[in-house]
């Protein structure tokens, strides 16, 4: 009787394992690939290489038209933090204002500030374009960092209104009796409090202009300039020839970061997801 | 007193409104600003080197009488949501009420699951799924083994679309970790004396699990729909980038990108911008007010 309970509890992790391996199969497809000499790639389908090879990654990371791969994550990693950086300081700040001061027209802007949520990032593309080509910021940065340090992620600003919400005012008060401005309860109590809210908006917008592609194809055509998923768009060509081994390699690279912040604050992520949404 | 009272109102203001700047700013120019901008844009032609020509409504009248390519990107791209998303969830809800039964290492078995929802934006993933569903690709050798000979998924332009769908149904993880966190509310007195009354697992599921998830359900459905309408990269990099094999991976996104910035109509690109707004729009709208016969909110605190 216990053994059959056994069973049963093995029984049940049976599906649940098969579904999850299939599920991991196209990674684990890539990383062995990335690892196999360019005719063995596509002839075997195992995920073990039966030959070994380092090639592919010495070859990926030359890169093209002088400029390798060093480069391309160098630029991927500086928009990266410079968009945290943006998105973390104003995001706090205008949540801050929502969620704690009293001020004229708050209901008004806090209702815009929710619609501009749902708002398809499209509608406002070609003009947006027209006003960075018009300042002549095509081929530069400032376009895809820009947007993140005026908080128009409003996506976050609602994250952290809730959570700052959920401080107790009382501390606030008592605050406000021994002097401290509303500046100072913002930079000494709330930010501190913050923290999670704060790694949580972090992590995603890590993740989210590291795999931003529209964008960067849109405002970025000078090499030098190139992010990572845009060194890998142009290294693979749509008619077939392209050099595979290094393609899948330096894809097997450009997910390491994203993977890495995902192992390290996986707590942070699980529950960000779970307690707004965020994909 | 009453002076008083009303500088350190006036005060709490400034300072308020000092907080929103970087926000207000971005708000007018690049939310508010742009949106009225790229209205008015949809009514004129313009492609960036000469200044815009007033049109009417030219550009909507042809969108809609005369352009195959808007009506066979809209159909594909509808096609694909309503695939795409039920599918998604039902699969994000099966798999997380198998993984919500007490299961022992529920957190490694989530890992893995969420991880395609982590990865599956990427350029590299599109790439490899474009190869592994190649004719000759992984997919078809394992179909094979079933004696199943698979088509060209990629090659041809009745299969592509599902090839995609595949990737999306793939990244359902996400929707899964929300409903494993809406799974945990539910109270388990509910379950218990569904069982004094000798209701049977299939019958607790509908009666207790599903209205009692409606909610997370109605949320997931709301954002997968608005986040599906607007998927690029997979059509862009799992076709050729140009909308082919024969227009079959036109997606909305893309014809509007290509319109836009390889055509430079951009007046064009924005009526199909707005059109965009105004269909995403309406389908909220839709879920929304059909939410009150199947979403059930409880009539407790309790009840969410």
């Amino acid at each position: 009787m216990v053994n059959h309970a056994k069973y049963g509890q093995a029984f049940k992790h049976v599906p649940i394992i098969v579904l999850g391996l299939l599920m991991i199969y196209p990674v684990l497809w890539l990383v062995s690939s990335s690892f196999k000499p360019n005719q063995l790639i596509f002839s075997e389908p195992g995920l073990w290489p039966s030959a070994f090879t380092l090639d592919n990654y010495v070859n990926g990371w030359r890169g093209f038209q002088g400029i390798s791969f060093s480069r391309f994550f160098a630029n991927s990693f500086a928009i990266s933090v410079l968009s945290v950086l943006g998105n973390v300081i104003t995001c706090s700040l205008a949540a801050f204002a929502f969620a704690r001061l009293t001020f004229k027209f708050s209901k008004i802007w806090f209702a815009l500030m929710l619609v501009t949520i749902m708002l398809p990032y499209h509608v406002t593309l070609v003009p947006q374009y027209v006003i960075f080509n018009e300042l002549q910021w095509i081929n530069t940065y400032y376009p895809l960092v820009l947007p993140k340090w005026l908080a128009t992620d409003s996506f976050f600003i609602l994250l952290m209104v809730q959570f700052i919400r959920g401080i107790p005012r009382e501390l606030d008060e008592s605050a406000t009796i021994d002097g401290c401005s509303q500046k100072q309860i913002y930079f000494r109590m709330i930010l501190p409090l913050l923290v999670p809210a704060l790694i949580t908006t972090s992590i995603f917008t890590f993740i989210w202009t590291w795999d931003d592609f529209f964008s960067q194809m849109i405002y970025l055509s000078d090499i030098r300039l190139f992010t990572v998923q845009l060194g890998i768009r142009a290294l693979f060509d749509p008619s077939g020839s392209s050099d595979w081994g290094a393609l899948l390699a330096m894809s097997t690279l450009s997910l390491l970061p994203i993977t890495a912040v995902f192992l390290a604050f996986q707590r942070y992520f699980l529950e960000g997801i779970a307690t707004t949404g965020l994909k | 007193m009453g002076t008083s009272r009303k500088s350190l109102a006036r005060e709490q203001n400034a300072t308020a409104y000092l907080f929103l700047l970087p926000w207000l700013i971005g708000f007018f120019c690049l939310t508010a600003g742009p949106m009225l901008g790229s209205l008015y844009l949809s009514l004129t032609k313009y492609n960036l080197l000469s200044p815009p020509t007033w049109l009417g409504l030219d550009n909507y009248v042809q969108i809609f009488t005369q352009d195959d390519t808007f009506s066979g990107s809209l159909m594909l791209t509808f096609k694909y949501v309503f695939i795409s998303v039920p599918l998604r969830l039902a699969f994000a809800l099966l798999v997380a009420v198998a993984l919500n039964k007490g299961i022992r290492a529920l957190g490694i078995y989530r890992t893995i699951y969420y991880i395609p929802s982590l990865l599956g934006g990427s350029v590299a993933i599109a790439i490899v799924w474009r190869q592994i569903f190649d004719g000759t690709g992984v997919v078809n050798k394992a179909l094979s083994l079933f004696g199943i000979q698979g088509p060209s998924w990629i090659s041809h332009p009745d299969y592509i679309v599902h090839t995609i769908v595949t990737l999306s149904v793939w990244q359902f993880g996400s929707a899964m970790v929300i409903f494993l966190a809406g799974l945990k509310q539910i109270p388990a007195d509910l379950y218990e004396a569904a069982e004094v009354d000798g209701a049977r697992k299939r019958n607790q599921f509908f009666s207790i699990t599903l209205p009692m998830l409606s909610p997370v359900i109605f949320f997931n459905l709301i954002m997968s729909v608005i986040h599906s309408f607007q998927a690029f990269t997979p059509a862009f990099v799992i076709g050729d980038g140009r909308g082919g094999p024969l227009d079959a991976t036109m997606f909305y996104t893309l014809y509007l990108y290509l319109k836009g910035f390889s055509f430079f109509d951009m007046g064009y690109a924005s009526a199909l911008a707005w059109i965009m707004l105004l269909i995403i729009g309406v389908l909220t709208a839709v879920i929304f007010v059909t939410s009150k016969y199947w979403v059930f909110y409880g009539d407790n605190k309790d009840g969410r």
